[in-house]
């Protein structure tokens, strides 16, 4: 199995659509990378793959060796400045235009899951992210028998699960919570996403999906909440455009000044920049997040592995 | 195995190869199944070997026989309207609510929802019916109404509890849908509307093959400005033009979002490749308008109030009417009639 060689294997899950799981996974994957590992992105949302555009790299095709798929690689490890590798995986690759649908029943997603699973040649790496389509269906039954049954049991960490705060949302997030009760997948922890914007205007704070409800939620199944993360659209407009993130002066993060300094701001004001995403992802407000949620998600994962 | 890097199967390969009658399976679907249902079945290369393979050549031939019933039992539904979104979290089930609550403003109108999202059905908890259950009749299964004249059907119903997870696979998922149709005793409706889960799979295609015969009035698409979100719809669109079904407009979900505090317009999620307008333009697809981001509604629907009478007078619901007025004129009705002020 193409998987003997990965230490870690982590799902990120939700019940619900568009709560922000491959941005999560993207975010996770730059993180980890940053703190020195190598690590994988396997995307399994068949019908909407989304991880392709958030590394920027659509256009990129999947190279077939004996055997098996060479991932893609979105940058290699960088020993001086720290960073581990990335690799990725998605039907994205496959697909010859992409505005294509793939309009497959479920036997059909079974077979891709499993071949994503056996047949892609990842190399050595510390951890794989596993991005997956919303709902508690084929995909996810095929990732969860293939993953119990031929994974190692210190292999297989756990789930990250991603909710917005809001009822509507959480409420088909428990249902994952119980999916993976039944399959007996560790829940490593609750990301509430999306919760609060602030106004670039007159910096007010705004709950526009509600608060507080991803922690209420872990808290009612016992599992660890990991953090709240809110809405910057600058992660948006980084991930869209290459656009490096800038702040006004004043602006904090976990007690993390955040503003970009004058000078700079001055001199760079191209709205393209060439740097690599993990060399830009730093600047984003969301950064420092999402390293104490990263710090969180190894220090559980510590703790199957043991 | 060896892998194959073939080119994902062509659409309309699925489409022309519509539902059957399922046969009782002595074993479970093996890998490259062409699905127990499919014309196919038992004849396809991967069938060789598959301790199913007798049963599923010999099941009779020929379209579902329930069809014929489900277009019997949809006899008195006027207008048909599919609600999809290739995405997830862009406001389906809160566009299909709206839409609910907008049409049965009329009171001589009768609307039905079907929720055909069987993971993670919202619609009950939007609707405020979340607790209801089915009640089974010699005639048949009876919707909840959440008004007197808005009827609903959800998987949410039949739950025992309100968290449970139901682990489904694609075949059963087809068969829960057939009931919705063939087994609810819908009555005369003048609105019957069909809220999606994200993706083109099992459910999109049931949903179609089902209904196809009493006819589709056309489908809504659902977006939300960034292009991420537009990459999925674009699929979504694709797949309703191979199966035949119209487009009867998109909407742009939360496109602007207005701070209480000092007014001011953030595009939260940015139209960086033009947002929902520039795709109806390339898809050739009219545009319905688009609804800012007012988080009154994220709320309206936590507590399954209609966010029409609870807020009139907000910008939200301006955009909103202004969509159900262009949805209304796509279906060849009297806007004033559906919606009167």
């Amino acid at each position: 199995m193409s998987l003997s060689k990965v230490k870690h294997i982590v799902l990120v899950l939700s019940g619900k659509g568009g709560v922000g799981k491959s941005s999560v996974t993207t975010q996770l994957a730059l993180s980890l990378s940053l703190a020195g590992h190598s690590v994988g992105v396997l995307d399994v949302d068949l019908t909407g793959p989304s991880i392709p555009r958030m590394f920027a790299i659509e256009d990129a095709k999947v190279t077939q060796a004996p055997g098996g798929w060479l991932p893609i690689t979105v940058h290699e490890a960088d020993q001086a400045a720290g960073f581990g590798s990335l690799r990725v995986m998605s039907l994205g690759f496959l697909l010859p235009r992409r505005g294509d649908a793939v309009v497959w029943r479920g036997p059909k997603k079974t077979a891709m899951v499993r071949q994503f699973l056996s047949d892609v040649f990842w190399d050595e790496l510390d951890y794989l992210l596993i991005d997956t389509p919303p709902g508690t269906s084929d995909e996810h039954i095929s990732l969860a028998e293939t993953l119990l049954q031929k994974a190692r049991p210190d292999q297989l960490a756990g789930a990250v699960v991603v909710t917005t705060p809001q009822a509507v949302a959480t409420a088909d997030v428990r249902k994952e919570l119980n999916f993976c009760a039944k399959t007996g997948i560790r829940v490593l922890g609750v990301v509430e996403n999306m919760c609060g914007f602030v106004c670039p205007n007159c910096s007010e704070c705004t709950n526009i999906f509600m608060s507080g409800g991803g922690e209420v939620m872990a808290n009612d199944f016992g599992v660890r909440f990991l953090g709240r993360v809110p809405i910057d659209p600058q992660f948006l407009v980084l991930i869209e455009t290459g656009k490096r993130p800038r702040y006004p002066e004043g602006t904090a993060v976990n007690g993390q000044d955040m503003s970009t300094p004058v000078q700079e701001s001055n001199g760079a004001q191209d709205t393209k920049d060439a740097a690599l995403l993990v060399h830009k992802y730093p600047d984003c407000s969301l950064a420092p997040i999402f390293k104490s949620i990263t710090a969180d998600v190894i220090s559980e994962v510590q703790i199957t592995g043991r | 195995m060896a892998p194959s890097l073939e080119a994902p199967e062509p659409v309309e390969d699925v489409l022309a190869n519509p539902l059957k009658q399922k046969p009782n399976l002595v074993a479970p679907e093996p890998e490259h199944c062409p699905g127990p249902e499919s014309e196919q079945a038992g004849t396809a290369d991967s069938c060789a070997g598959c301790p199913n393979q007798k049963i599923c050549a010999a099941a009779p031939k020929g379209p579902d026989p329930d069809i014929p019933l489900i277009t019997a039992r949809l006899a008195g539904v006027k207008h048909k309207i599919l609600v999809l979104s290739g995405k997830g979290g862009v406001g389906k089930s809160t566009f299909t609510c709206l839409l609910a609550h907008a049409f049965a403003t009329n009171p001589d109108s009768t609307v039905g929802v079907m929720d055909t999202d069987i993971c993670g059905p919202s619609i009950p908890k939007m609707l405020g019916v979340e607790s209801e259950t089915i009640h089974i009749s010699s005639s048949g299964w009876s919707p909840a109404w959440a008004m007197d004249n808005l009827a609903v059907m959800s998987i949410q119903f039949m739950l025992p509890n309100r968290d449970d997870a139901i682990i489904w696979r694609g075949p059963k998922k087809n068969g829960l849908i057939k009931q919705f149709l063939k087994d609810v005793e819908w009555g005369d409706l003048d609105f019957l509307l069909v809220d999606t889960p994200p993706g083109t799979s099992d459910e999109h295609l049931s949903v179609n093959t089902f209904l196809k015969e009493s006819g589709i009035d056309g489908a809504v698409m659902v977006t939300t400005p960034q292009e991420v979100s537009l990459l999925d719809v674009r699929k979504e669109i694709d797949f309703c033009r191979k199966a035949g079904i119209r487009v009867l407009g998109l909407v742009e979900n939360m496109s602007l979002f207005v701070c209480p505090k000092c007014t001011h317009a953030s595009e939260i999620f940015q139209a960086t490749t033009g947002g929902g307008r520039a795709l109806a333009q390339e898809m050739g697809i009219p545009f319905l308008g688009s609804v800012p981001l007012d988080p009154r509604i994220g709320m309206a629907c936590d507590y399954g109030e209609s966010f029409f009478d609870s807020f009139p007078d907000s910008p939200a619901c301006t955009a909103l009417k202004g969509v159900v007025r262009e949805l209304a004129g796509q279906i060849g009705l009297d806007a004033k009639e559906v919606m009167p002020e």
